[in-house]
């Protein structure tokens, strides 16, 4: 089998040489997206080092914004703010795309009709987003002061979701799983189509049960498609910003003010770009790390097939 | 087939779901019509009555048509720069094995694990440094170039689909890789530009942080901004607030009902196999 799939691999990579591009025309988009995404990672790094108001020129401080940001405890408070919503971002998010994607990549007769409606929060802004459920959940016009029976427990703390912290993470929660839910569905979506339906063939054959299916064939055979999914809620979690500017302001006190949030308030509200810069680095760094362990941890570079063998 | 029996968990969750989805929806669209005393005094789960266009005359009076203006403006020119760099990036990195397109590709790769926030204070120095600042081109040239490492995934998985018997049928007539380009990839990858084009389109339509850190002035606010900006000015007035979002969306939901199998087949295969 490998014999036969590296034969088939050396000659549709081997094979003629007119017509193949150059590596120039990579040129115009890499150089593009190096000039907005690398060179301002190495300018974040020289502006921590200095001081700066958006109005003169920066001032080197050497290293005084670093020890300033890592003796702030909002700053150190705001990684555990993060890590909060992050993983209940995943932990929400990951079950129900998943099952909702599966589901979706079957032949039901409905399905068409429900995938339109499904995906239009895919559509919406962020801001759209955030502003619609500021509404919504406004304890004195929202769902809170009309369901009051369900809101006014203590649960909800009364109604007034934006007042008091873990209702509040609470609200971020829901209104990210409300945003992203549908992007993730239809990444699992198209993980579940790529599963070979002879896999299930087999597995009938064996007496298999429709549980016992999800757990031995579309779990493992969704592996490559997990990892992108986590990947992308991981960054997209730790970048958390358009709906806790709207709909929280970093409040009740602190608790919801995450790290990008505060770099935004020490950058635009504070004028502190040098220790906002410090936030940026860390940012970059963390994120970048993360997706590296994960991306190696499960050999997703190799892009190897989940189908090998099959 | 076991498969094909009906699935009751599914079933549960999926209406569950809608539900979700749909109620919010709702509350838009109806509020979107409603007087404001109406809406505080019946909820927002209430049935449609007392419509009016009221909320409507109230947007538009504040500066929304220039907000749409200003944010078609970006969103063409994303979509054109996207267009233009993408397919030339994809057909390499599809076509030319070498080491120095596969480092390109990688670069790519880590742009997907840069977050947009860790880069706006240098975005911010180097616009105004460049005297872009408040301009719609300083949120343009950003936007676009975030939009290119997802496009380009996209659009290469897409061209991986392209059999190499093709590519050499091409060579044996001799044709340039320029020729293969125009002729054999990107009519055979218009799925794929017509995905990353909507992708783009929306990353214009709706982008929220560029805008707001690096412009200012009325004349250049994007809806977005715009519909921020009129929330926390009309916090109470629910009704307005659902009209401002109901007119932002209209054309991003024209675009979907034309175009949606293109976006959900693209972000499909992000998952890849």
């Amino acid at each position: 089998m490998t014999t036969l799939a590296n034969g088939g691999r050396t000659k549709s990579s081997g094979g003629l040489k007119v017509g193949r591009p150059s590596f120039l025309w990579s040129l115009p988009a890499i150089t593009y997206f190096a000039l907005f995404a690398l060179v301002p990672l190495g300018v974040v790094a020289w502006l921590s080092f200095n001081s700066w108001d958006a109005i003169g020129s920066p001032k080197w401080v050497g290293t005084a914004n670093w020890s300033a940001m890592f003796s702030d405890p909002i700053f150190i408070k705001s990684f555990k703010v993060t890590a909060i919503l992050t993983t209940l971002g995943i932990v929400v998010q990951t079950p129900i795309s998943m099952l909702l994607g599966v589901w979706a990549a079957g032949n039901q007769r409905n399905r068409a009709v429900l995938s339109v409606l499904y995906f239009i929060p895919l559509l919406l802004s962020a801001a759209a987003i955030s502003v619609v459920w500021g509404q919504l959940l406004n304890p004195y016009f929202g769902f809170p002061h009309e369901l009051h029976w369900l809101f006014g427990s203590a649960l909800f703390n009364h109604g007034y979701l934006f007042s008091s912290p873990s209702t509040a993470i609470g609200v971020l929660t829901f209104v990210g799983m409300w945003q992203w839910t549908p992007f993730h569905t239809l990444i699992y979506q198209g993980g579940a189509r790529g599963i070979p339906e002879v896999l299930y063939q087999a597995a009938s054959i064996d007496g298999a049960g429709r549980i016992r299916q999800f757990f031995s064939i579309t779990l493992p055979q969704l592996r490559n498609t997990m990892i992108t999914s986590l990947v992308l809620m991981l960054v997209g979690g730790l970048t958390t910003f358009d709906s806790i500017l709207i709909l929280t302001q970093g409040q009740p006190g602190t608790s919801t003010t995450t790290t990008s949030y505060y770099m935004y308030e020490k950058a635009f509200q504070s004028f502190q770009f040098g220790e906002a810069s410090v936030i940026g680095v860390v940012l970059a760094v963390v994120t970048v790390l993360i997706s590296l362990i994960i991306v190696r941890a499960s050999g997703w570079d190799k892009m190897r097939s989940t189908q090998e063998g099959v | 087939m076991t498969r094909q029996r009906p699935n009751y968990i599914a079933g549960v969750l999926t209406t569950f779901w809608l539900l979700i989805v749909l109620v919010p929806i709702y509350v838009l669209v109806k509020g979107a019509f409603q007087t404001q005393s109406n809406y505080i005094a019946s909820g927002p789960l209430s049935l449609p009555k007392d419509l009016t266009t009221q909320n409507f005359h109230l947007v538009f009076q504040d500066g929304f048509a220039r907000f749409f203006l200003n944010t078609g403006i970006i969103t063409f020119a994303v979509v054109l720069i996207v267009i233009a760099l993408v397919p030339p990036v994809a057909f390499a990195i599809v076509r030319n094995r070498s080491r120095t397109v596969t480092v390109a590709f990688r670069i790519l790769l880590l742009g997907l694990a840069v977050p947009i926030q860790a880069v706006i204070v240098p975005i911010f120095y180097l616009i105004s440094k460049a005297h872009l600042y408040d301009t719609l081109l300083a949120v343009i040239l950003p936007t676009a170039a975030f939009s290119i490492p997802l496009s380009t995934i996209i659009l290469t998985g897409n061209m991986r689909d392209i059999t190499s018997e093709m590519y050499e049928a091409m060579a044996l007539d001799g044709a340039s890789s320029w020729r293969t380009f125009r002729s054999l990839v990107v009519p055979l990858s218009r799925g794929g530009i017509a995905t990353i084009t909507i992708f783009s389109a929306l990353n214009g339509w709706n982008g929220f942080l560029f805008p707001l850190i690096l412009t200012q002035s009325a004349h250049v606010e994007v809806f977005t901004l715009g519909l921020y900006d009129f929330t926390t000015a009309n916090a109470v007035d629910a009704p307005a607030v659902c009209a401002a979002v109901v007119l932002s969306i209209i054309p991003i939901l024209l675009v979907y009902l034309f175009a949606r199998r293109w976006l959900i087949q693209g972000l499909m295969g992000v998952g890849g196999k």
